[in-house]
């Protein structure tokens, strides 16, 4: 693999741009593998390049159903933060933010990972006590948090309802600076670059019907492909976590559900920092290429669909503009739907499982673009020693036997209300 | 968007019911000592791609808890009825 460069570009255009490398080979499956990664997202991505980078083991395969940055990895509305309170989540997530800083470099592509701030409005004296709770627990664990006051937010985000007839006035507003977004697809593309520039073989239209076992080991997979031998297999398909955990005879506390994503038309540079809403479900950034990029809700009905319906997109409208009135007459280009992994408590699941020879990263909710370097990072250190790194320890599929679950959200065992 | 058929109001859009989960679990006995037992109903899903028998409550109409049976990968309903097998007498009739 030839390094991206500014000399790189520089012979590529006196060459008219026609002797660029692929990013990855277009490899064909092996007999057999050390390790078979199932799903070709950005944590199967990551998982393996880490595997390879971390951990020295190169013979490996990620198996994807469909091409690479076509589930979920494209599907996300790029948002990356670590405004996290309970311990388990808030040293894993911070320890993401931190990989994000350095993963241009590490990957040799550019992710655009663009850290212009996130802002969660508070709407009450009750919801900013809350947020300086939140603050406070992140400034212990090193990660930085500002409590902003109404005066301060309107300074940095005037264009918010500050008006006497807003439905929720705006109080105050939590801030994480270091915050911000980056470019979905480049993700995808880089770890795989990254992952195959290792040795790793990156095998697309190859969908996994089944696993091989060998007594109570699972020692491969049955793929569209034909059967591919695995000393270890790792899951990382989110959406689909249970319809191959059934296969594989894991019983999983996950739904699958829809969740949107939306895009206006282009406009002139006009948010600059990541925006959440703190009265309802809705956040909003903007593109590079000016589109307003938001969310909000699931769709709250089992899903396996990829497309949503048009209630959420009336609700989350409604946010949108109860926030920011003056994006009321900007048209939608375009909405879709991922399909989500939901866990009864909101935080993933990413551990051994009691299958032998079988692992599993899942369960991502809609958090799992910000979690991508550190999911891999753990995931791969899980595979190559077999036991969890400490990062994950709090996201076993025990927690919810033993009642050590992480309601982060605070809304119970009922997935759709998450 | 869903429309349901509502046995006893008829089609409606989905946005007038509340979804009230996978049907398919059943509650242990209340004196049940097996912890496992209530792990599984509290927290193990199926979460079938294809047909799946679901709660939803008709909110905004009848108040009824119904059985919808549908298809998770295209949203086709396939059928619609009671969750109690002997509803009462419909608000409506």
């Amino acid at each position: 693999m030839s390094r991206y460069s500014a000399l790189s570009i520089f012979r590529n255009g006196l060459s008219g741009q026609k002797n660029w490398q692929r990013a990855w080979r277009a490899a064909e499956p092996k007999p057999a593998y050390d390790v078979v990664i199932v799903g070709g997202g950005g944590h199967g991505l990551a998982t393996a390049f880490y595997l390879a980078e971390n951990h020295g083991i190169r013979n490996v395969a990620v198996l994807e159903k469909g091409y690479v940055g076509g589930g979920n990895v494209g599907r996300n509305t790029t948002v990356i933060r670590s405004n996290y309170l309970l311990d388990g989540n808030t040293q894993f997530y911070e320890f993401s933010v931190k990989l994000w800083e350095g993963l241009s470099q590490a990957l040799n592509f550019n992710v655009m990972f663009s850290q212009r701030g996130q802002i969660v409005t508070a709407h009450s004296a009750d919801q900013l006590d809350t947020f300086s709770h939140r603050a406070n627990i992140m400034r212990l664990n090193g990660i930085d948090a500002d409590i902003l006051d109404r005066d301060a937010v309107r300074r940095l985000v005037p264009y918010l309802d500050f008006s006497e007839t807003a439905r929720f006035p705006i109080y105050g507003a939590i801030l994480q600076g270091r915050a911000g977004t980056a470019r979905h697809d480049a993700v995808a593309w880089g770890y795989a670059r990254a992952a195959d520039g290792h040795g790793v073989d990156i095998i697309q239209n190859c969908e996994v019907t089944g696993f091989v076992r060998d007594g109570d080991r699972i020692v491969g997979v049955e793929t569209s492909k034909g059967r591919i031998g695995a000393g270890k297999v790792g899951l990382a398909v989110a959406g689909h976590t249970s319809v191959l955990g059934q296969k594989a005879g894991l019983e999983l506390p996950i739904e699958s559900h829809v969740l949107q994503a939306f895009v206006t038309e282009p406009l002139k540079p006009l948010v600059d920092h990541v925006v959440a809403y703190g009265a309802d479900h809705f956040y909003v950034s903007q593109s590079d290429k000016g589109g307003l990029v938001f969310g909000g809700n699931l769709d709250g009905y089992n899903s396996y669909a990829q497309r949503g319906n048009l209630g959420v997109v009336r609700e989350v409208a409604e946010a949108a503009i109860a926030l920011m009135p003056c994006i009321s007459r900007v048209r939608l280009l375009r909405h879709w739907g991922g399909v989500m992994d939901m866990t009864p408590d909101a935080s993933p699941i990413i551990c051994p499982t009691p299958i032998d020879g079988l692992y599993l990263n899942g369960g991502w909710c809609y958090g799992g673009f910000k979690a991508t370097p550190a999911s891999g990072w753990c995931f791969a250190h899980t595979l190559a020693t077999g036991k969890p790194h400490p990062l994950i320890a709090a996201y076993g599929l025990g927690r919810f036997r033993t009642g050590h679950t992480l309601d982060e959200a605070g809304a119970g065992p009922s997935a759709w209300l998450q | 968007m869903l429309r349901i058929e509502c046995p006893c109001c008829g089609p409606r859009d989905h946005d007038e019911f509340r979804y009230g989960g996978d049907a398919s679990v059943a509650r242990p006995a209340h004196d049940d000592p097996d912890p496992e037992a209530w792990y599984r109903y509290v927290y193990v899903r199926n979460n079938p791609a294809g047909s799946h028998r679901e709660f939803w409550q008709h909110v905004t109409g009848c108040r009824q808890w119904l059985v919808v049976e549908r298809d998770t990968t295209n949203h086709t309903i396939l059928s619609v009825g009671f969750a109690r097998k002997r509803p009462g007498k419909c608000p409506y009739e």
